[in-house]
């Protein structure tokens, strides 16, 4: 969807503000928004690509003026109710009052450093040839999806090379929605800057995006 | 501050006052905890490890590897998940590893434009600036004037290069060995690598030797 998450080329936010000496966290609360939306994910309350989702259909105006981490929260909030794990009314009172929905797995104490180290590759065996070669010129196709999509604005109808073939990865567009999981091609793919952003462009710059297969046609 | 705000801020060193977001995630992690959705000693083990086992020190190894090892380099080069695993490092937030050499010709810039995708097995958590509107805004489009924000300017004849991270593959910088490191041990190369070199918003400098 053509929401307030896709950045790539917006103006108007002013110069990057990197802070001195960051801390890995700013607050408590930060540390626990982290925990629990990793948690969630080894329960199965959640997919990348379905909470993805949440994040970005949040409000526009919510979506820029929130923090990372509220960002998250939110979009925890949102899924954990929309998967029956939560009740709304739980969440405004602190106090447990629906039916537990039983999750895939709990993760345990012990098992952390062993699942974080696995994580959770996203490559898939597929007995398809890919359709493009690494030096093939294609187009990203142009479409403005209601639903979620990785192929961002302003890389769509666009000319770019096949630089690596990656693998079949896992396909966003659809998992975003709960339809089973399919896999497809995925290529990275290099434009020019000027192929993307016009005439005044940095004729030295260059940028890629990962496309799956179904983003590109030959050109 | 009004006397107002003094007294209300006074109130919480005595009671257990939270702002309004403390107080949400409170509720929400003692509903998880409650309901028996959520351990909390591995709400626990994943906040020690973010803050103390994976961090910038362990890409700042590979890099320091990759400048100290020509065959771990090229290993690192052809197949980024295999080489960093060799140290130890991989899985959740980078399961698929990809190494971008700078080079004289060409520098290298990591973003995400559409969310917050980071390569957490060798840099830890993102910083708050690599996930704002501004950094994922401008570095697509003026990658030069986003190293400007930094500090940085290329040498002319440098082209910039931009990895745009829409899928689940992950991206480090190797940058340059800068000179004046001949003979250094991995240690010490590793302490000059810092993380924002490994985005492509910085360069490792010897003179950053602690």
């Amino acid at each position: 969807m053509n929401s307030a998450h896709d950045l790539g080329g917006q103006m108007g936010f002013g110069p990057v503000v990197p802070e001195k000496d960051e801390p890995i966290f700013h607050a408590d609360w930060e540390k626990k928004v982290l925990a629990i939306n990793v948690a969630a994910g080894a329960m199965g309350a959640w997919t990348i690509d379905g909470i993805r989702h949440a994040r970005e259909s949040l409000p526009p105006a919510q979506y820029l003026s929130s923090s990372y981490y509220q960002i998250w929260l939110a979009a925890l909030d949102k899924v954990l109710v929309e998967q029956g794990f939560l009740s709304k009314e739980e969440l405004a009172s602190g106090v447990a009052g629906s039916a537990r929905r039983e999750p895939k797995r709990v993760l345990k104490g012990e098992e952390v450093s062993t699942v974080l180290r696995r994580g959770f590759p996203y490559e898939r065996e597929t007995t398809v040839p890919a359709r493009f070669k690494v030096g093939d010129k294609v187009r990203t196709i142009v479409m403005h999806p209601q639903h979620h999509t990785r192929l961002p604005r302003y890389a769509r109808g666009k000319q770019g090379v096949i630089e690596l073939v990656t693998g079949c990865h896992v396909f966003p567009d659809t998992g975003a929605h709960g339809a089973p999981e399919t896999a497809q091609w995925l290529y990275t793919v290099v434009f020019t800057g000027p192929e993307l952003w016009g005439r005044d462009a940095d004729p030295t710059s260059s940028v890629s995006i990962e496309a799956w297969e179904s983003y590109l046609e030959p050109a | 501050m009004s006397g107002h705000d003094h007294h209300h801020h006074h109130d919480h060193e005595h009671d257990n006052h939270f702002t309004p977001i403390e107080a949400r995630v409170k509720a929400l992690e003692s509903l998880m905890v409650e309901k028996g959705y959520v351990d909390p000693a591995a709400l626990d083990a994943i906040i020690d490890t973010y803050e103390t086992k994976i961090g910038p020190r362990n890409g700042a190894r590979v890099v320091a590897k990759a400048w100290s090892d020509p065959a771990y380099a090229a290993r690192l080069k052809a197949d980024g998940t295999a080489a960093v695993a060799e140290l130890g490092y991989g899985g959740r937030g980078g399961e698929h590893i990809v190494a971008c050499f700078n080079t004289r010709e060409e520098h290298n810039l990591i973003v995400c434009t559409l969310c917050s995708c980071y390569p957490w097995p060798v840099l830890g958590l993102p910083p708050v600036w690599y996930k704002s509107p501004p950094y994922r805004a401008k570095a697509v489009i003026d990658p030069r004037g986003t190293l400007a924000d930094f500090g940085v300017t290329l040498p002319d004849g440098q082209r910039v290069r931009v990895w745009d991270s829409t899928a689940e593959t992950r991206f480090i910088v190797i940058p340059m060995r800068p000179e004046g490191t001949e003979g250094w041990s991995e240690d010490e190369l590793a302490s000059i690598v810092s993380r924002d070199s490994m985005i492509g918003v910085g360069l490792p400098s010897p003179e950053n030797r602690p």
